[in-house]
């Protein structure tokens, strides 16, 4: 780990002029990524702004049609909260399904989507479930907020403040774990929501992504096997040492049905 | 049975420490006036290098930055390769140079080239930052095949064609006519996959030099501290023997990776020496990746003859080892000796012939990882057994059964230089099968089949070569050291008791085990007995801990002291009792004039030695403290059979471990939940190689399973409770009976999974680790 400044600011308002005063700014969630990659080296920011002391960027609650999950909440919050089982039980178990558990009871929502790793769970609930996400500045809609790999719509300095997910009418989030991070090699949101059936991919590209060949084919009949023939190409999709392209697009198609299943019944 | 005599199963005494977080580790200890150390270590995976350390040298805290032309300036040896294979055209192994640090050719990403000293860990860091290295990039080989090819670009001058040596076993001859008999074949290419051992403690040193004395002191990570000692003082010749004090206090996991005499620990110790204050090193994880020795990493082509009944005529075996970038510390015995001698199995098999090509590498040497050769054996035994099973529509269970070496068959000479001490194979697989429903099996596969799952079950019969090692036999074998034990038994005037091994506990519950078996043994409470280990200045010289010998050695050498210590309490009571020697009686701690009842406690006796105010001094010496060692006669051999059941997905490749059953004989067993325990583990161990863990080098060398976000470690999860029982021949030839058993289940389990596996999908062409997308992979290819 390189020196930098330590802020621990008690407003939103603070926090953000922390970032915007210093030189190379990061604000801290949980850590749980920022950390190793501070211990590795891998990243040298002149000030760290910790939220922890932050107001207003917790908490899990009902409001109206929607679920909103405060910046701040912790994995194992989301999994644990009553509100959540019951509005969107697929959120829930996305949230148990987040690495170990240290990992979730120290990272956080906000943390998580901010990120924007091509393997983390989160970004597909955001697109699947069709949420919002607003920040200290302006609210953004999901489908816009992931722009790439390790990459989203916010601007410099802003500052993510809540997730809010619609209450889909059934979801549900199906993932195959990278057997060493246990992150997502492919995880699919499959949702019948207000607006449609959404059927969102995490880890099998750069960012994710929607079927919308799926989506359709839902639209019509929501059921495994009218998804069955619908396959996903592999180009762009992403290879390492545990999946090539090939493998993923066969595991979205897999996951995909699996979801499907797990929503309808 | 006492009630914390051999045979119970008593809580580990030393766990209270390691669970509450106050055991001593290597970096708990920090010494007055201590620096910190960091190394700068090769990215390239073979290149020259020139280094400009000006910068370094000059930045803020920065006590030295020294090199390894620094290094060859002190004459500062080679590390060394303590066992010296000789090859088929009779020449000795090629060992070449292998320096604390690299100076101006680097052969593996990791290499160390200079040690940077600081006055914290973070300016040591930040300085070695500053350290230029300017590469010139030589091409590098990974793999063994080009490593091997016509043209392949050479690692070391010292050693042509990468090539370390060309070893043979067997009777060649004998084997091809064997094979000339044959009704059936069985063949197979087999890959035994490269593992990183990442024990859960770093390695971790601090070195020490008292300019007043002259002497050193090197605390460290080791499971052998004498050897560390005898190492660093005979041939890296940092400080002699004398001058040298090795402490391994409490070490958190070893599986074999700190036996080694490394770069890192032998630079501490050195660069403390220049300085005049102590140096401290502290791995972190990723430093541990690319710098612990690593493991296996075979290449074989096995091919197994049979006549019509399913006799298993002649094994054939063909393999490429890979050495990595330098022959480490006892590298060249786990491919040969510890591997070519074990292809017996448990098998009749009438002749063997096997040939093994030693290759270097521009990658991580390969050392010694729990099972250290006998893996390799029994994985490529089993799978070609199950193979031949396969091809010939013989049960597998039953085409053991009629290859196993028959229980009245023992002491059993095998056809690759060894003598099997005892056992009874049959028995242990009668009893696997039935704890394992083998025969129910088909229910249970037409159950999975109907949700869409395939199901297999898969045995392993495997035998290892413990209690390591008669020194004569390996001597003759090219060691270069012997492999007895030392124990010490110091009473104390009060009566408790110090016992003092040469072996050295690092996980494997010594203090509890050694502690059971002296209290046994002499009927002192067993909280009265402190077991000492890990010091060279307080325990007898010994040899350390690997290779499943701690007890069968180790516990055999506190035997002999134990032996001697009763002989002279029996001096002392006689004495004391006014009887003759020959009437004492030892049993349950007193010494009994026969057929009376004057006795005196053990605990007396060591009072009356240490308190000697009438004895006859030029018949009787005061003090109660004895020393024993022992050198087997043998190895002993633990075996057993491992019944693995598993389910996979085959839309995904999932492979899921159902259900386990290990029965093993370890002879007489000491403490049983301890050696359950090991059985855990090491089963872990061998599921982690067959499911889970794959070292990856890209074309260049570098490591791409750098981190355990890529490198994937066995977790509870991945295994289901484990049915574990014991079948008992005793060791014949050590006076515990005892055989080990701390690397049985890493040995079974590779082979177990990966039939359990083939005998799911129906095809044998799946490579550990069966990786989901291996799987997946296999299943459509
Ligand atoms: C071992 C391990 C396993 C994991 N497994 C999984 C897994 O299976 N699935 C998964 O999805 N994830 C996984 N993760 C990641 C985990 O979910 C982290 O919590 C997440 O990546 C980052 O969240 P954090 O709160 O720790 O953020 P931090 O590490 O504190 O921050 C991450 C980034 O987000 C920025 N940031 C944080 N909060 C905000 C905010 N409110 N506004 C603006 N920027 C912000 C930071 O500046 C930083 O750049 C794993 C992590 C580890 C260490």
């Amino acid at each position: 780990m390189y020196a930098f400044n330590y802020h621990r600011p008690d407003t939103l308002e603070a926090a953000a002029a922390a970032l915007a005063a210093a030189e190379d700014g990061r604000v801290m969630a949980g850590g749980q990524t920022l950390i190793p990659t501070l211990k590795q080296r891998l990243a040298s920011p002149s000030d760290v702004v910790d939220l922890a002391t932050v107001p207003g960027l917790g908490g899990v609650r009902r409001e109206g049609d929607a679920i909103v999950v405060g910046a701040m909440v912790r994995h194992a919050e989301v999994a644990a909260s009553a509100e959540v089982r019951a509005a969107i039980p697929a959120l829930a178990s996305l949230a148990d399904g987040i690495g170990d558990p240290q990992v979730r009871n120290c990272g956080t929502i906000g943390g998580s989507i901010v990120n924007a790793d091509p393997a983390a769970d989160y970004p597909a609930a955001v697109v699947g479930l069709g949420a919002t996400v607003r920040t200290d500045r302006r609210t953004i809609v999901g489908d816009d907020f992931f722009t790439g790999l390790f990459e989203t719509a916010l601007d410099e300095g802003e500052i993510v403040v809540s997730v809010s997910f619609p209450v889909p009418r059934r979801a549900a989030y199906v993932k195959f774990p990278n057997p060493a991070s246990r992150y997502a090699v492919v995880g699919v949101m499959v949702a019948d929501t207000a607006s449609g059936i959404r059927v969102a991919v995490t880890g099998a590209g750069d960012s994710v992504f929607r079927v919308g060949a799926m989506e359709t084919a839902l639209a019509g009949n929501f059921s495994a096997d009218a998804i069955r023939n619908v396959a996903v190409s592999q180009d762009a999709l992403n290879e390492d040492i545990h999946a090539s392209a090939e493998y993923r697009a066969h595991l979205v198609g897999v996951m995909a049905r699996r979801a499907v299943a797990a929503a309808a019944g | 049975m006492a009630e914390n005599g051999i045979g119970a199963s008593v809580p580990r005494t030393e766990d209270h420490r390691f669970l509450t977080g106050t055991g001593s580790y290597t970096d708990d200890s920090n010494l007055p006036h201590q620096t910190y150390a960091a190394f700068v270590r090769s990215t390239h995976a073979h290149a020259t290098v020139a280094l400009d350390t000006s910068a370094a040298a000059a930045a803020p805290g920065v006590v030295a930055v020294l090199t390894g032309t620094d290094l060859a300036g002190d004459q500062v040896g080679s590390l060394i390769c303590g066992w010296v294979v000789t090859g088929k055209d009779g020449e000795p192994h090629k060992a070449p140079p292998h320096p604390a640090l690299a100076a101006d050719t680097v052969r593996h990403v990791g290499d160390a080239m200079a040690i940077v000293v600081a006055e914290s860990a973070r300016a040591a860091r930040d300085a070695a930052e500053l350290v230029k290295v300017d590469y010139t990039p030589l091409p590098a080989v990974v793999s063994m095949r080009d490593a091997l090819a016509e043209g392949a670009p050479q690692i070391h001058a010292e050693a042509p064609g990468n090539l370390c040596y060309d070893w043979e076993i067997g009777d060649r001859a004998a084997t091809d006519e064997a094979f000339g008999r044959a009704r059936h074949v069985a063949r197979l290419d087999l890959v035994n996959n490269r593992l990183i051992p990442n024990a859960m403690e770093p390695r971790a040193a601090i070195g020490d030099y008292n300019p007043a004395t002259g002497d050193y002191t090197l605390r460290l990570t080791s499971q052998n501290p004498h050897i560390h000692r005898l190492v660093l003082a005979a041939f890296v010749q940092i400080a002699p023997e004398h001058k040298l004090h090795v402490i391994a206090p409490d070490v958190g996991g070893g599986f074999g990776s700190k036996i080694f005499i490394y770069q890192e620990e032998t630079a501490v110790l050195w660069a403390a020496g220049k300085i005049g204050r102590p140096v401290k090193w502290t791995a972190d994880r990723s430093e541990s990746f690319v710098a612990d020795a690593h493991g296996r990493d075979h290449e074989t082509h096995v091919e197994l003859a049979l006549d019509e009944g399913g006799r298993f005529l002649g094994l054939r075996v063909e393999t490429r080892a890979n050495m990595g970038a330098y022959l480490s510390t006892f590298a060249s015995c786990v491919p040969s000796y510890l591997y070519g001698t074990l292809l017996q199995g448990q098998y009749t098999t009438e002749a063997i012939y096997c040939e093994v090509k030693a290759v270097f590498t521009n990658t991580t040497p390969v050392d010694a990882l729990r099972g250290a050769g006998r893996p390799e054996a029994t994985y490529l035994i089993e799978r070609i057994v199950d193979q031949a099973a396969h091809d010939m529509g013989i049960d597998p269970a039953e085409l053991r059964r009629r290859n196993f070496i028959p229980a009245d068959a023992f002491p059993y000479p095998t056809k690759v230089a060894l003598e099997y001490d005892s056992g009874n194979y049959g028995l242990a697989l009668d009893r696997a099968l039935e704890l394992a429903d083998y025969n129910g099996f088909a229910a249970r596969r037409a159950e999975s089949e109907a949700k869409g799952r395939l199901r297999g079950i898969g045995l392993s019969a495997y035998i290892e070569a413990c209690g390591i090692a008669p020194s004569q036999v390996v001597g003759s074998l090219g060691a270069g050291v012997g492999l007895w034990e030392s124990g010490g038994i110091r009473f104390n005037p009060t009566g408790n008791v110090l016992v003092y091994t040469g072996s050295h506990s690092h996980g494997q519950g010594h203090e509890t085990t050694f502690a059971q078996l002296v209290s046994d043994y002499l009927g002192v409470p067993f909280e009265n007995i402190e077991v000492v280990h890990g010091d060279t200045e307080k325990t007898p010289f010994g040899m350390g801990t690997y290779g499943s010998r701690s007890l069968a050695v180790g516990g055999s050498a506190l035997v002999k002291a134990m032996d001697k210590i009763i002989a002279k309490g029996r001096k002392i009571a006689a004495f004391s009792l006014e009887a003759s020697e020959e009437d004492i009686e030892f049993s349950g701690g007193d010494f009994k004039v026969a057929g009376t009842d004057r006795s005196m406690n053990i605990a007396e006796v060591a009072f009356s030695a240490y308190v000697p105010h009438n004895y006859p001094l030029d018949e009787l010496e005061p003090g109660l403290e004895e020393t024993g060692f022992y050198d087997p006669a043998n190895f002993t051999f633990p075996a057993g059979t491992h019944v693995c059941e598993v389910e996979v997905d085959p839309e995904t490749g999932t492979t899921e471990i159902v259900h386990w059953v290990a029965v093993d004989d370890f002879g007489n067993v000491i403490n049983p939940m301890i050696v359950e325990g090991q059985v855990h583990g090491g089963v872990a161990h061998g599921v982690g190689q067959a499911l889970l863990e794959g070292c990856a080098y890209d074309a260049d060398g570098q490591l791409v399973t750098g981190s355990f976000m890529d490198y994937t470690m066995p977790r509870a999860d991945d295994l289901p409770d484990l049915t574990v029982e014991t079948t008992c021949t005793p060791c014949p030839h050590n006076p515990l009976g005892v055989k080990g058993c701390g690397e049985a289940g890493a040995i079974a389990a590779p082979a177990a999974v990966m039939n359990a596996i083939t005998h799911a999908l129906g095809t044998g062409a799946i490579d550990m680790p069966a990786t989901p997308q291996a799987v997946w992979r296999a299943l459509n290819q």
